[in-house]
């Protein structure tokens, strides 16, 4: 009992317990949910299908849940995915026997950079011009499909160079080999910000940028790194994404991944509000949005119809954080009288 | 600094994107034969009838100081709606119009509560509102839907004549009648002035006694409403219903009030300058389709970068209004 009091104290607990409880729906309704074999030397099933799609979203959130702790958001991500992952199938090209075009971990590399130029671009915009964030992001969200249609000339480009199919297809031991990177973006971008000042810093201008200013904090260059990195995530994430269908769709590609992203952020613990954040927790949101995703799936609903649910889950966990709802529901006759303070003027 | 300046001031903004205007139009009529005619001029709103319709709901929203993602998908949510309940449930005109207006106005108001009650962002409640009117438009239908109801077909192909042999379609007397509405609430009622208040400066105007929650919930109904009135328009163009219609409009209704000159900061603005910010818009369309080698997603591009020099314009402007106390210090604005 002491050790569930102590587990349910911790902040991983309720988007752990929110996962644990999607699986345990699973386990009861959707045959063979849990089934894991081992084929060609790895592991398969839907388990590990959830594992490897999430992979994308996970990046992100990396990224997202930093720009969400400075009290911004970043809606361009999923155009970020797609300018990314146009720039890296048209680098690399190549004909059907699979020659690439450039040398692949170049092209890898310029995708990249690219992604974070349009990060750090968003980045100015919040930082220098002093746009709100989301105005600033929203311009890229759309003008960033535009760029991605026109750096693909509007056609979906397929790649045949195969060792490219290693970032979204590959295995390592078993396990699909985005989940490495995920790993190993996620231990990095921890020991940064945990193992140095610069997470409490973050934390410092989400809360109060003037102040944070005041006690010395560059926080403008903050802001401008934190996005500059959001772009690299989703960078990565394009690359991925181009990797596991093996090519570019300057339309869908990253289509709607903002919203798992900032979902995933949420579920994960990460107040919209800013001030805090929880890269850990993220990772978990990012699960349970993919297996929010596997489950409607296997209950044959048009993959559309997965957005409702999610947005009606986004509102449920943002009323959920809110400290209005909060006091609201500790004291409902406070509320009323206030209700009705401003109703009487 | 003195009334008139002041004003002078506020409608710069609006009078620039006029000189934009005239500029485009002028350039485009000397490059291309057949582009200055009163008919291009026309069909301008013709084309974008729809958009000034969602660009006056958004005026409001953003007037007061919010923001609204949810308007494109709202649009096509009202499009699915109308063509579903035309076609498949076999309801008459007079049914399906005040039906889709009351869903649209419905949503708003939900939404509008949300953001007010608990004091929610408004970005994340209206995001997730896009998305939940963009998979409502899936559970009415998965494919799109021709509409061939002779109402419909009437408004599509029915031209008003203007001048001469020139012509407008009824959808821009809609949508001439809403920015008309707009404009009104805007200046000559309390609810406008209102919104004008909570834009400027929120706490002061619940200080003021000013019925701020009411009109809150109000704008976002009121935008709503409009996209749902929007949606109807652009099925009167289209003549058919379909999910992913609309796909990124709220960036188009965003940008074309925001080089319209109202503030993203709330406060300052109005439908005057929304309705150039269309035909601003529009332009560029129809110059981008005369030019001819450039594919249809510059449009989006050529946008985004309008959007982010107006933004430009208006921190310029804002900084030399000064005392507003926004110095353009470091760090997220909250939205």
């Amino acid at each position: 009992m002491a050790f569930l009091r102590n587990l349910s104290r911790k902040k991983i607990f309720w988007p752990l317990a929110a996962l644990v409880l999607l699986m345990c729906f699973n386990l009861f309704f959707t045959p063979n949910f849990f089934r894991v074999e081992i084929k060609e030397g790895h592991l398969y099933g839907n388990v590990i299908d959830i594992l490897k799609n999430s992979a994308p979203i996970m990046f992100l959130a990396i990224g997202l849940t930093l720009v969400i702790a400075t009290k911004g958001v970043d809606i361009s991500v999923g155009s970020v995915v797609a300018i990314s992952a146009g720039v890296v199938a048209m680098l690399i090209g190549g004909d059907l026997k699979g020659v690439p075009k450039n040398p692949i971990l170049l092209s890898m590399a310029a995708a990249v950079l690219v992604a974070t130029l349009a990060g750090m671009w968003n980045g100015l915009l919040v930082s220098r011009v002093g746009m709100q964030p989301v105005i600033a992001t929203l311009i890229l969200l759309v003008a960033g499909r535009g760029i991605a249609m026109v750096t693909t000339n509007a056609m979906v480009v397929w790649l045949y160079a195969k060792p490219f199919a290693l970032l979204g297809q590959g295995y390592l031991l078993g396990l699909p080999f985005s989940l490495y990177m995920v790993a190993f973006l996620l231990l990095a971008t921890m020991l940064v910000t945990r193992r140095t000042a610069l997470g409490l810093f973050i934390e410092a201008v989400g809360i109060n940028p003037t102040a944070a200013r005041f006690a010395g904090i560059n926080a403008r260059n903050i802001v401008f790194w934190v996005y500059a990195f959001s772009g690299f995530c989703a960078g990565i994430s394009g690359l991925v994404v181009c990797s596991t269908v093996m090519s570019a769709d300057g339309n869908n590609a990253g289509d709607g991944y903002e919203m798992n992203a900032i979902l995933a952020v949420v579920l994960g613990g990460t107040s919209m509000s800013g001030g805090k954040f929880y890269l850990m927790g993220s990772m978990v949101g990012a699960l349970i949005v993919q297996t929010l995703t596997t489950t409607i799936y296997a209950f044959n609903v048009p993959p559309e119809i997965a957005f409702l649910v999610k947005a009606v889950v986004v509102w449920v966990v943002s009323l959920l954080q809110s400290p209005d709802l909060r006091s609201g529901m500790a004291g409902f006759l406070g509320r009323r009288s206030e209700g009705g303070k401003e109703a009487a003027a | 600094m003195s009334r008139k300046g002041l004003i002078n001031l506020r409608s710069l903004p609006s009078l620039v994107t006029l000189g934009l205007f005239l500029l485009m139009f002028g350039a485009g009529s000397l490059s291309f034969p057949g582009f200055f005619s009163l008919q291009n001029f026309l069909n301008l709103f013709i084309d974008n009838a729809y958009l000034l319709v969602l660009a006056v709901g958004m005026t409001l929203v953003i007037v007061a100081g919010g923001i609204d993602l949810s308007v494109g998908s709202m649009l096509a949510l009202s499009t699915m709606l109308s063509s579903f309940l035309l076609e498949r449930a076999g309801w008459k005109p007079g049914q399906v119009i005040p039906t889709v207006l009351a869903v649209g106005l419905a949503l708003g108001a939900f939404m509008g509560y949300m953001i007010h009650a608990f004091s929610l962002p408004p970005f994340i409640v209206t995001l997730a509102g896009l998305y939940l009117a963009r998979g409502l438009c899936y559970v009415v239908s998965i494919d799109a839907i021709g509409i061939k109801n002779e109402f419909w077909q009437g408004m599509a192909n029915a031209r008003i004549p203007a001048e001469a042999a020139n012509s407008v379609s009824p959808s821009v007397i809609i949508a001439l009648a809403v920015v008309a509405a707009g404009g009104f609430i805007l200046r000559s009622t309390k609810f406008g002035r209102t919104i004008y208040a909570i834009g400027g400066n929120e706490q002061s105007a619940v200080l003021m006694g000013l019925p701020v929650a009411r009109t809150k919930v109000g704008i976002y109904a009121i935008s709503g409403f409009c996209s749902a009135l929007s949606g109807i328009v652009f099925s009167f163009y289209t003549l058919a219903g379909y999910a992913l219609n609309g796909r990124g409009m709220e960036m188009d209704a965003i940008a074309t009030v925001v080089i319209g000159g109202t503030l993203l900061t709330g406060g300052v603005g109005g439908v005057v300058g929304t309705v150039f910010g269309v035909l601003v818009y529009g332009t560029i369309q129809v110059l981008i389709m005369f030019q001819g080698t450039l594919n249809s997603w510059w449009t989006r591009i050529a946008i985004g970068f309008l959007v982010f020099l107006f933004c430009l314009l208006q921190r310029v402007f804002e900084a030399g209004r000064g005392k507003s106390g926004k110095d353009g210090s470091a760090g997220p604005a909250s939205c």
